[in-house]
């Protein structure tokens, strides 16, 4: 009996392995910033250079910051869900436009909308490497203390905004 | 769920355009050497297929050190090797051409130039990517699995293997027939025709 039960539930072990292999996505890295403050920075911003932005500016107030560029192709498929999520009022969306021209950038905000309360421009991508950027889209939420608590690399899409975005944001909120 | 790295997809494109040239310098090759032509325009031709591939294969080259600093750039390299790309996962930011592996090892250089340890760059780049980021994985609780797994399966597999022999060797040694058997046996062969028991 045990000559067949052996390989049988060692094959499901392989299967089970494989099954949990398949389903990771590798590009996924685990990112060590959640948790800790969000990086700080100060930069232009994308429709009045001369005004600049900061991280700062936004304690106590629970906010999304959204990496986007206008070479990025996945940012297109995105951006209609940013939109709807920006009419929702559920949070305000920061952008931060990671190493764009910038007037490819306010063009594609002409041409698809702008979901965002502002974008600031991190021309040379050092704000973006401070936060860990390696595939744009990314989006942080931060909490009201200026921490981290969620990282989604690739599109935000309805089933992340609704089962993990919201949710956590709402707690943060209380 | 689409992959999201879109810097990957701009690589990709990157190196479609490096085999387009590619692809187009091979067949012309062939195309000149097969030609009817005399051998000295065929040498000729030879020479300068050889040069295009050469001077396409400068193009197709892995990232290149900016010539400025030497000694300076031999360090970036050298650590670079032990970093990975985040975009082409597969690479060392050294091989990389990634737009972000240029940035990084921008960044690498730029703090080398302040003075900067080796250490103090890794922890920064670990700060803000995580360990994946270190090409040789540190060994910690998280990847004890990864680094005595295969010691364990080493184990494990040579204690299955001695109980195995252990076994075998009782089975296989030798048990002398007691006298029934023997008689039996006798027996047995007795009623093959043409045959004597010795």
């Amino acid at each position: 009996m045990t000559r067949f039960v052996i390989p049988l539930v060692l094959f499901i072990a392989l299967i089970v392995f494989l099954a949990i292999g398949l389903r990771h996505d590798p590009h996924e890295v685990p990112s060590p910033l959640i948790n800790k403050p969000a990086p700080a920075f100060q930069l232009a911003q994308l429709r009045e250079p001369s005004k600049r932005f900061s991280a700062e500016e936004m304690r106590g107030k629970v906010w999304l910051l959204n990496v986007w560029a206008s070479w990025c192709i996945t940012c297109r498929d995105e951006h209609p869900l940013l939109l709807e999520y920006a009419r929702s009022k559920a949070l305000p969306i920061y952008g931060l436009n990671y190493k764009d021209k910038r007037e490819d950038a306010l063009s594609w905000l002409g041409e698809l909308g702008d979901p965002y309360v502002l974008s600031v421009s991190d021309l040379d991508g050092r704000v973006g490497i401070d936060y860990g950027v390696y595939g744009a889209p990314e989006t942080y939420l931060i909490d009201r203390n200026g921490v981290i608590r969620f990282k989604q690399v690739g599109p935000v899409t309805p089933d992340i905004w609704e089962q993990k975005i919201l949710p956590l944001a709402k707690e943060l909120n209380k | 769920m689409k992959p999201p790295v879109t810097e990957f997809a701009r690589h990709k494109q990157r190196n479609a355009k490096r085999n387009r040239l590619r692809n187009f310098a091979q067949p012309m090759m062939v195309f000149v050497l097969r030609g009817r032509t005399n051998p000295k325009m065929k040498r000729t031709a030879l020479l300068l297929a050889i040069f295009s591939c050469l001077s396409f294969s400068s193009v197709a080259k892995e990232a290149q050190p900016s010539a400025a600093d030497p000694v300076l750039e031999e360090r970036v390299m050298k650590l670079s090797k032990e970093l990975r790309c985040l975009v082409c996962q597969n690479e060392t930011l050294a091989d990389s051409r990634a737009d972000l592996a240029e940035d990084l090892r921008g960044q690498i250089r730029e703090q080398m130039k302040a003075g900067k340890s080796d250490k103090e760059i890794i922890a920064y780049l670990t700060d803000r990517y995580g360990k994946f980021i270190l090409y040789n994985p540190p060994v910690d609780p998280t990847t004890y699995l990864l680094w005595f797994g295969p010691f364990i399966l080493l184990l494990a597999g040579l204690a299955l293997l001695f109980r195995y022999l252990k076994q075998r060797k009782e089975l296989i040694t030798e048990q002398p027939l007691s006298a029934d058997e023997r008689r039996r046996a006798e027996a047995l062969l007795k009623t093959i025709p043409g045959k004597k028991v010795a």
